[in-house]
């Protein structure tokens, strides 16, 4: 063997060996959740978590249902908010707004990716709250101000791989279309979007994923009491809210309670990507 | 000789920013003939084409001057509709570009967005357009496939019978074989002479045979210059100029 192909042999052997590390160590956090969290569930019955209402935790009352379903509420709120004004964002910018324009915003929508999510999290409290307060009713901590603040958290996400992925759409598409006499709308609705159908949907996973797991500016602004709520102006808490607000004090069933909790939304986030990742295949198969 | 042309290019300047990289051309593309335009790479036959039905219009600070006449009418006069002038003058591209969707879809996508809705009318235009672009025997039974699963030859008949199934005046050809390979273009030229009992045909091609082949007339481009335009015969057999005669005769280019 010469030393040349030695060489290649030993960079193979430490890229497979830095890649595989890093695979095992995701896998090596999903088992300990999942070998903390498990235990009690089965001890109390899945069904008493994934259904339960009530959450004492120190009463061996163990229903995370209100959680889910607030997980889920401000994440399909906040992605009813970010879809339409990400991709009307994201389509102004690659089909009709001017080179120089998107040079300069591009930039600024990716910049804002950047903000900690508590400084969301403040002007929720300091101008959106009171605001819902004042003109909508209630405390204002409520479903409604963590999706609108969820959905401006997405924009970034949905828009900037948006833009990518109309503006990988070939020219001469774009050119075909209007050779037969297409306005730039109808080239845009039916030849350009459909042909970034893939990329826009990853786009809206990406953007999915970050809502349902961002914690700290729901924490402060979605009001985070143990029910089920009735009207986007209650206050929800969600799963991720649960596990940092009580992690500090929990101890023992309490303690691999917060981590079942860990469990449900793994698997929740796990089931919507599928679902997703399965429809962006399909389109890209049609 | 009486002559009717259906389009007529006066005093054309083209600009790309400061460049000026088409210099006073005027010629006239008679109508039911096929037109030539030959010369060397980046000799501005593509950009003349395209501004033959306002494709230049997308490339920002590009500029024209003088006039573009279909019919009579100045293309590119203000209160003409661009959208309405592409759809008179269609355009068949170098590349083949097909939309990626099914073969029936490409074809029916011009018929819907100039408002054709009825399905029945769709299914024949569709059938038509295929049947003249010499594609339906090759693909009546799979006009559901992607168009992506054709051969490139294929993919380049669709894009004329795409541009067929609008039933323009003019068809441009951009280099339309020039991916191809030599059955293919046997096919597109048969085609094109075919197509010129029903369209008025201009096309650019890099390849002299070609234009010596297919076309009526023929356009030699030289640095943005419309050097010599004459019968493709004339061209071919006794150019009047000695730039013409150095191309065909392959001294350069």
């Amino acid at each position: 063997m010469t030393t040349l192909e030695r060489n290649e042999k030993l960079i193979q052997l430490a890229l497979l060996m830095i890649a595989l590390s890093a695979i095992s160590i995701l896998a090596i956090i999903t088992l300990f959740i999942f070998k903390e969290g498990m235990p009690i569930m089965f001890k109390y019955g899945v069904n008493k978590f994934l259904f339960g209402l009530d959450w004492y935790p120190t009463e061996q009352s163990f229903g995370l249902l209100p959680m889910i379903i607030g997980s889920l509420a401000v994440t399909a709120g906040s992605l009813i908010i970010g879809i339409p004004f990400g991709l009307a964002c994201a389509i102004f910018l690659t089909e009709f707004s001017s080179l120089r324009l998107r040079q300069i915003i591009k930039p600024i929508i990716e910049l804002l990716a950047g903000i900690p999510s508590v400084v969301y999290g403040f002007m929720g409290v300091i101008i959106l709250v009171p605001f819902i307060r004042e003109h909508l009713g209630g405390s204002g901590l409520s479903v409604l101000a963590a999706s609108i603040i969820l959905g401006i958290m997405i924009l970034p996400t949905i828009i900037s791989i948006s833009i990518d992925s109309l503006q990988a759409v070939p020219r001469s598409y774009r050119e075909g279309s209007i050779a037969l006499g297409a306005t730039k709308w109808q080239t845009t609705k039916m030849v350009t979007l459909p042909s970034a159908k893939s990329g826009i949907i990853a786009s809206i996973i990406l953007g999915m994923g970050r809502a349902i797991g961002e914690t700290m500016a729901v924490i402060m602004i979605a009001g985070n009491a143990v029910s089920i709520p009735h009207s986007v102006l209650d206050p929800v808490r969600t799963l991720t809210s649960n596990i940092a607000l009580e992690m500090g004090y929990a101890s023992g069933e309490h303690r691999q309670a917060l981590f079942a909790t860990g469990v449900i939304l793994f698997i929740i986030i796990m089931i919507l990507n599928t679902i997703a990742n399965a429809t962006a295949a399909k389109q890209r198969t049609k | 000789m009486v002559t009717t042309n259906r389009m007529e290019v006066k005093n054309l300047n083209f600009y790309y920013g400061q460049n000026l990289a088409l210099k006073d051309i005027n010629m006239g593309i008679e109508s039911n003939k096929v037109t030539a335009v030959i010369g060397p790479s980046g000799c501005g036959k593509s950009t003349f084409i395209r501004i033959l039905n306002r494709m230049n219009d997308i490339i920002i600070g590009s500029r024209v001057e003088g006039a573009i006449l279909l019919d009579g009418q100045d293309i590119y006069a203000p209160e003409v509709d661009v959208v309405e002038i592409r759809r008179k003058i269609g355009m068949v591209f170098q590349k083949s570009n097909p939309f990626p969707k099914s073969i029936f879809d490409n074809i029916a996508y011009g018929l819907r967005i100039n408002g054709i809705n009825n399905k029945g009318e769709i299914i024949d235009r569709v059938e038509t357009s295929l049947k003249n672009s010499a594609l339906w025997e090759e693909v009546q039974d799979r006009l559901d496939a992607n168009a992506s699963e054709l051969s490139g030859g294929q993919q380049q008949r669709l894009c004329i019978a795409r541009a067929l199934a609008i039933e323009p005046e003019v068809i441009l050809f951009d280099e339309p074989c020039s991916a191809l390979d030599p059955i293919s273009t046997a096919k597109i030229e048969e085609l094109i002479n075919e197509l010129k009992e029903k369209y008025t045909i201009a096309i650019v091609t890099h390849n002299m045979q070609q234009a010596a082949r297919i076309s009526d007339y023929t356009g030699f481009f030289l640095l943005g210059e419309l050097i010599e335009f004459d019968k493709t015969e004339k061209i071919f057999t006794n150019p009047a100029k000695k730039q013409t005669e150095d191309y065909i005769t392959g001294r350069f280019g």
